[in-house]
């Protein structure tokens, strides 16, 4: 029976792992907005413009 | 007089042949126009130009016109004082030499298309690195790079194109406090985490019914519980204890005192029993019903996160002001104006402070403080109270009074008081909690009062397995899931309440005080009739392009009603002048036209039958044509709704700043008994309310009311509702925003919320019925893990469902 620890121990930690993807996406502000992501996820990507700065955020 | 037109503007539909503004969907000509579209004003066009410049017309496909009509230009320097470095250092969030962070609330934003605009920003303004709107919120969040651009280079393009950001004293001082709150988030994630395991690891006790065959398995499987278990009593449950010990030190039971006793008990018990070896104990049963609470309370607190409710004078009051020291312009906070600091008020802003005239002609829009729009004329020398708006040429001002002792802030400061009181009031499901505390620990001490006369070993596991059991949790949990299921409900119906307590509070109302101006009518629609001699289509092309140049909102009602219909064109106007509180003239195509009072139009000083408000006489070349009758417009059902509410025995007054023209008939729709006041001003409606409340103590009383004027009286009542015809505006503080086209359903909104009084009444008589079953279990000292563990979500989730389906049916019974 004592396969029973070792499988409770790694049951645990499995859901320890989603608990910790939960604090993290949390923490990330993940739930901190609900409806903008619908709407964002929906427009096109505008094709570069020449002489523009490209979409993407830049990085300094 | 021959009545040839009449007709009604903004009830019915707008009729296909009016021309729509591309891009903000006004009424417009075809005087300004660019690739085959058409637009209202030159700033419409602009920023279409400016979008179709960087290749962002895309705005216009996502929704149909998005676009926000920016009213009036904007002088070069309105933003000037966000080059102050103060001020920059109060706003940013982040700053250093490569980024500054800012976020900005924007009030404006409806539409996807403002999502897309917005989050493309960069695109137009390339210093702006990105930015992020969060649109429940309505939030942007803008990172720029200040080598490129500025903070005020970035409120300017916001400004432009129609999202002007809500910049205020208040926002200032309060953003670094401002932050979401995800502690909530945690503590569920971590109880649901630890109920979850906890739960799985006591299967083989439910199943077993305490025997396990391997005594170090149950030891194992116990110990586990208790490690699970300590962040659950210690960091989830934390809030329970905190609240039942503030309301202990005030020597008050509140609703979570029972539930902090029954989860200190069962962590206590269940600790004892898994250290001495003698049971299981009931960790499940606690880290649950922590889980199912917890939940509820996120559902009930989860109101509207774009609203504010809780607005002081200092929210309206712009950030900084110009002064003038020695001759030359500097920018400033508003807090560090002082008295007889010089300052400088231009078109369009608000003058943050009593004070006198010493340059310049003011037209001041008081609309902000008193509800009435029409501008008022000042002159050199006068006082001018804060919170007016300078509509014109700039004005230079002495400072009277600094901004914390100027009349409007007295105004609120008279409230604050009372508001205190207010949010005092208890709920009804206190006394309910603390009959149940008192009943618990009587039928605990009978049973050890048995048990000690039968079985002394018993006496310990009966008393502690009662309190365990009887835990108020269905009953706190019937409530909150009530009150959220209602405020829902309530949402979706246009009707945002400021937290649940307001559900009891309106449950209880019997007195209703209705603000007349803007809340039973329409405050930007009017009926307008034309009376006189027929008029041409040329002739109303004339009358339309002068009424254009004019800012007069009986000009504005005017141009709405000429455009409704016709197609007209817009002409040069020469010569245009505009007579503060006489009306406006000017000379188009050699036709010499003016419009205004009679004694204006006519040049005749005599007085005539037909003065009054609300009547503009017409002439074309000296020719007498006409009068346009404006009247208040009601709101659609608005009568209906008065007279459902006559007979449901509710003290009804009309307060008004207005005159008291519909009194008549106003008197004949509600009756005798109701009282009518007119020429109230601001303090005179906080009065009203004070007195009604002194007089007769028992009165509960709910105002409605749509602008600042009516502030006092909103704080001062029980239930202050804010009309507003555009949610996402600004409202004075208030308990509930309700938007203007719903007032109609105030009798069914009253039903519902005593409706939700005898659901919870009902749940509670349920969980009763729960509590009963337990309870036998536990006096007799038979209380199982099993029984605990199945009783408590089996009773929980009954309560939830029964409520949720409850609120729904009485919502639908309402048509709500």
């Amino acid at each position: 029976m004592s396969v029973l620890i070792i499988l409770i121990g790694v049951s645990i930690l499995v859901a320890g792992g989603f608990l910790i993807a939960f604090i993290w996406s949390v923490k990330n502000g993940q739930f901190d907005d609900d409806y903008t992501p619908s709407v964002r996820m929906l427009f096109d990507d505008q094709p570069p413009k020449e002489n523009k700065t490209s979409l993407k955020p830049k990085q300094k | 007089m021959e009545e040839l037109i009449i007709k009604e503007t903004g009830t019915k539909p707008r009729k296909k042949t009016a021309l729509q503004c591309h891009h903000c969907g006004e009424v417009c000509d075809k005087s300004i126009f660019a690739d085959e579209k058409y637009f209202c004003c030159e700033g419409c066009q602009f920023v279409y130009q400016l979008l179709q410049e960087n290749g962002l017309c895309n705005y216009y496909d996502l929704s149909k016109t998005p676009g926000i009509k920016v009213k009036g230009k904007f002088s070069s320097s309105r933003f000037a004082y966000l080059d102050n470095e103060e001020v920059k250092r109060k706003l940013l969030r982040f700053k250093d030499d490569q980024q500054c962070n800012i976020s900005f609330y924007l009030p404006q934003m409806h539409c996807a298309s403002c999502i897309w605009l917005l989050e493309n920003l960069h695109t137009i303004q390339p210093g702006i690195i990105f930015s992020k709107t969060n649109f429940s919120r309505k939030e942007i969040f803008i990172a720029f790079d200040p080598a490129e651009t500025s903070l005020r280079k970035v409120v300017e393009l916001l400004a432009y194109t129609g999202y002007e950001p809500y910049i205020s004293l208040k926002e200032g001082e309060v953003k670094k406090a401002k932050k979401i709150n995800r502690t909530k988030l945690f503590k569920i994630g971590i109880a649901g985490f630890c109920f979850s395991n906890i739960m799985m690891l006591s299967f083989p006790e439910y199943f077993s019914s305490g025997n396990i065959n391997q005594p170090y398995l149950e030891k194992v499987f116990n110990y586990l519980n208790l490690a699970l278990s300590l962040p659950v009593f210690f960091y989830s449950a934390s809030e329970f204890f905190i609240s039942a010990w503030k309301g202990l030190q005030q020597k008050w039971l509140n609703i979570d005192a029972p539930i902090a006793l029954a989860i200190l008990i069962t962590f206590c018990r269940s600790v004892f029993e898994i250290l001495t070896g003698t049971g299981a104990g009931y960790l499940d049963s606690m880290s649950g019903i922590v889980f199912f609470m917890l939940i509820g309370r996120w559902f009930q607190d989860k109101t509207y996160d774009s609203f504010s409710f809780d607005r002081d004078y200092k929210s309206y009051f712009p950030l900084g002001v110009t002064i003038i020291k020695n001759g030359k312009e500097e920018t400033s906070t508003i807090n560090a104006l002082l008295k007889e600091d010089i300052i400088l008020v231009r078109h369009n802003e608000m003058i943050p402070a009593d004070a006198i005239i010493i340059k310049g002609e003011g037209n001041i829009d008081y609309s902000f403080v008193s509800g009435e729009n029409t501008p008022v004329l000042k002159r050199k020398g006068e006082l001018i109270y804060a919170g007016g708006k300078q509509m014109g040429g700039s004005l230079e001002m002495q400072v009277v009074n600094p901004v914390e002792q100027s009349y409007i802030t007295q105004l609120w400061n008279n409230t604050a008081v009372i508001n205190e009181q207010k949010n005092k009031a208890k709920s009804f499901i206190h006394p309910w909690s603390r009959y149940f505390t008192v009943i618990l620990f009587t039928i605990a001490a009978t049973a050890a009062l048995f048990w000690a006369f039968n079985d002394t070993s018993k006496i310990l596991p009966a008393v502690t397995a009662s309190l365990i059991v009887a835990c108020p949790c269905s009953l706190l949990l019937s409530a909150t899931f009530t009150f959220g299921n209602m405020l829902r409900h309530f949402g979706k119906n246009k009707f945002y309440l400021k937290n649940s307590s307001v559900i009891e509070a309106i449950s209880a109302i019997n007195t209703i005080v209705l603000d007349k101006t803007g809340t039973l009518t329409h405050s930007s629609r009017a009926n307008v009739k034309y009376e006189g001699k027929q008029l041409t289509n040329e002739e109303m092309s004339f009358i339309y392009s002068l009424v254009k140049e004019s800012v007069h909102p009986l000009s504005i009602i005017i141009k709405q009603y000429l455009l409704e219909e016709n197609l007209l064109i817009s002409l040069p106007v020469e010569f245009f002048s505009e007579k503060a509180g006489k009306g406006i003239e000017g000379k188009i195509k050699d036709h010499f036209i003016k419009m205004g009072s009679w004694q204006f139009v006519n040049e005749d000083e005599t007085m005539n039958e037909m003065t009054g408000s609300g009547l503009v006489f017409l002439s074309i070349n000296n020719k007498y044509k006409g009068v346009f009758r404006i009247s208040n417009q009601y709101r659609e059902g608005v009568e209906e709704m008065l007279k459902k509410l006559v007979p449901k025995k509710f003290d009804l007054h009309i307060l008004s700043g207005d005159n008291d023209a519909e009194k008549e008939n106003l008197q004949s729709v509600l009756g005798e008994k109701s009282k009518l006041s007119f020429f109230q001003s601001p303090q005179d409606k906080l009065n009203y309310i004070k007195n009604l409340k002194r007089i007769d103590t028992n009165k509960k009383v709910m105002m409605l009311g749509d602008g600042l004027n009516d502030t006092g009286a909103l704080q001062a009542s029980d239930v202050g509702i804010a009309v507003s015809e555009n949610t996402s505006q600004f409202t004075p503080a208030c308990d509930a925003i309700l938007d203007s086209n719903e007032v109609q359903k105030l009798p069914q909104f009253i039903s519902y919320a005593k409706a939700g009084k005898r659901i919870i009444t009902a749940s509670f008589i349920i969980s009763i019925a729960y509590n009963i079953v337990g309870l036998g279990f536990a006096v007799q000292a038979l209380l199982s893990p099993v029984v605990a563990a199945v009783l408590m979500p089996v009773s929980s989730i009954s309560i939830v469902i029964f409520v949720t389906i409850a609120a729904s049916v009485f919502a639908k019974k309402r048509r709500l």
